[in-house]
């Protein structure tokens, strides 16, 4: 094996990891503190990169520019999904929850098919056309970029939760509801705030990708399934594991494109995913099964 | 209702009589996605055990059909039996680690996801299978190729796919295997307490289940005519084998075959009216809506309502 070859799979599996870990940390939110799986979780990502796309043939925006618009619009998406549908079933069993959000992902994908129909499309950005020599390794400026502003957004949600009032109370709602309750925590605010910012993470990570990665309706099914995946493997509710848990997928599917062949990459990841549910269903990072 | 229901097939029976090709094919796909409906629902309604994978059994017993037919020359009657087995082994080995493991709910529905994926990227690189391209079954109208002139033939399969499904399903319901599943759904702990065996009757659900819907891969492949990967092993045809027994009441007799009569005209003639003006997707988006009002507005399903509704009409 050219050793050029594995270095560069796995620089382009780092650089990609940062959006797989900003998806991941979204749905981990969301889960961690309303024990609710989004399903819709790729389709929103889809929407972040539809949005991407009109504000950059409408406005003229860089989608690394717009990704800040598009989180906020998804924000409010995930916060009206939430205060409508996901709050009468929050106490339901797994099974009802998980229906109602196939039932969102549903909507979501097939709006956008009848908006902006079947055909892949891609958002155009001036940085997807440098690139920068490390010896004989590339990078491609755009990757860069969507890394390390993937990096950053993950960073500040961290600095939020950790070190802000409101992010504290989210913590401990996510802990311990009903304690949370007893001190007085307006818990269904909290609700609604985190489903936003997990929506947010995702429409984010949708504008970041909207440059190199050519999207469709469709795409969403495999956006959520891979954050699905990321969750469980660094464990559900953790966002460490999240974030570790998207770095160490991407270099894992990167690595398979290397050695087995590109179009067997998800391979890996399921049978990771396998192993995983398995062996250690709380993760690696993961404390215990919620 | 016995009665009731012997009517009910006898007109089924008789209505190609008076109906054209295209309500002949509504009602194909109609009893065809009830029977799946009806297989899913042993192991997702009546045990509880949530699989969103159930598209990879279809595509098991599809791709082995029309794979033993195409080189080995075995007429699909038979090969129907061989995908079915096939399907039971890949059920046995997904209930095997979920259920040993113990996983539930969402970690479970996840694992049946991951097993379908798998099968279909599988089937995607592999020659035998058509790759990408798709596996095409040449025309010839041959019944013992599986294959008819006109689309009568289907009805009546399909028609038999659905009561034998129902029938298997009706006659779990009536053993004790059946109420052991029902304790199993309500509450794992409590009936493993009581001494049930859950570990095994899980993996009966499953296997049985997986076999049937192998069974209807045959069906697929032979009424289609093309298997393409995305298709048959897709996410999408999974999510459609479980949304119609959960709309008609999951874990119910008739609540399967209620789900596929209120959707399956719904979504091919919003389909066929739809795509024709290039909406394709707004049949989904009603689908979606309407997935989205059973789980708010009526949690257990159609069913309940309608036995409610019947058993509001004086007896005399």
């Amino acid at each position: 094996m050219d050793p050029t070859l594995v270095g560069q799979g796995l620089l382009n599996g780092i650089l990609f990891g940062g959006v797989y870990s900003l998806m991941a940390v979204g749905l981990s939110l969301i889960f961690g503190v309303m024990r609710v799986v989004n399903f819709a979780h790729g389709d929103m990502m889809v929407w972040g990169m539809y949005i991407a796309l009109l504000l950059a043939e409408r406005a003229g925006l860089d989608p690394y520019l717009s990704f800040i618009i598009c989180a906020a619009l998804l924000f409010l998406l995930g916060a009206l999904v939430q205060r409508t549908l996901v709050q009468p079933i929050v106490d339901a069993p797994h099974e009802m929850q998980i229906l109602l959000m196939l039932g969102v992902a549903l909507v979501l994908e097939n709006i956008a098919l009848v908006a902006f129909g079947p055909d892949p499309q891609r958002v155009r950005s001036p940085l997807t056309m440098a690139t920068l020599w490390l010896g004989p390794l590339f990078i491609d400026m755009a990757r860069l970029a969507t890394f390390g502003v993937a990096i950053l957004l993950t960073v500040l949600l961290y600095l939020f939760l950790f070190r802000t009032h409101f992010g504290k109370t989210i913590r401990a709602a996510a802990d311990n509801t009903y304690g949370a309750l007893v001190i007085g925590t307006d818990v269904n605010r909290v609700y609604v705030v985190a489903f936003g910012i997990g929506a947010a993470c995702v429409g984010a990570a949708g504008a970041l990708v909207s440059a190199f990665l050519p999207f469709q309706p469709a795409s969403g099914l495999s956006a959520s399934v891979a954050s699905f995946n990321i969750v469980i493997i660094g464990g559900m509710g953790s966002l460490l594991g999240a974030f570790l848990g998207g770095l160490l997928v991407s270099v894992a599917e990167s690595m398979g494109a290397v050695f087995l062949s590109p179009s067997l990459k998800e391979i890996v990841s399921f049978s990771l995913l396998i192993l995983i549910l398995l062996f250690r269903p709380a993760g690696l990072f993961g404390r215990r099964m919620g | 209702m016995k009665w009731a229901g012997l009517a009910v097939v006898v007109v089924l029976l008789a209505l190609p009589a008076v109906l054209g090709s295209y309500a002949i094919s509504v009602f194909i796909l109609i009893f065809f996605y009830a029977f799946l409906g009806q297989t899913w629902n042993i192991v997702g309604g009546y045990a509880g055990q949530l699989s969103i994978g159930h598209a990879a059994f279809v595509g098991i017993g599809a791709y082995t059909a029309a794979i033993l037919a195409r080189d080995a020359g075995i007429t699909p009657w038979l090969g129907m039996f061989v995908g079915g087995a096939l399907a039971a082994l890949l059920g046995a080995v997904i209930g095997y680690l979920g259920f040993r493991f113990g996983l539930r709910g969402f970690y479970f529905a996840l694992l049946t996801v991951a097993f379908a994926e798998i099968a279909r990227i599988v089937t995607l690189n592999t020659e035998t299978t058509g790759g990408a391209l798709g596996l095409y079954i040449t025309f010839t109208g041959n019944p013992r190729e599986f294959q008819f002139p006109n689309n009568r033939p289907h009805y009546y399969i399909a028609l038999a796919l659905m009561l034998l499904a129902t029938g298997v399903a009706a006659w779990i319901e009536r053993r004790r295997f059946g109420i052991y599943l029902a304790a199993i759904r309500e509450d794992e702990e409590a009936s493993e307490a009581l001494g049930v065996n859950t570990f095994k009757y899980k993996m009966m659900a499953i296997v049985v289940s997986a076999f049937l819907t192998g069974m209807g891969g045959t069906f697929y492949a032979f009424y289609y005519l093309s298997l393409q990967p995305n298709t048959v092993f897709g996410i999408p045809l999974s999510v459609e084998i479980v949304i119609r027994p959960i709309v008609g009441g999951a874990g119910t007799l008739l609540g399967p075959i209620l789900g596929s009569f209120l959707l399956t005209p719904l979504a091919e003639l919003s389909r066929s009216y739809f795509a024709t003006g290039g909406w394709t997707g707004v049949h989904l988006i009603a689908y979606g809506m309407l997935l989205i009002a059973v789980v708010l507005f009526a949690p257990q399903g159609v069913y309940p309502y309608l036995r409610r509704l019947l058993a509001w009409r004086p007896r005399g």
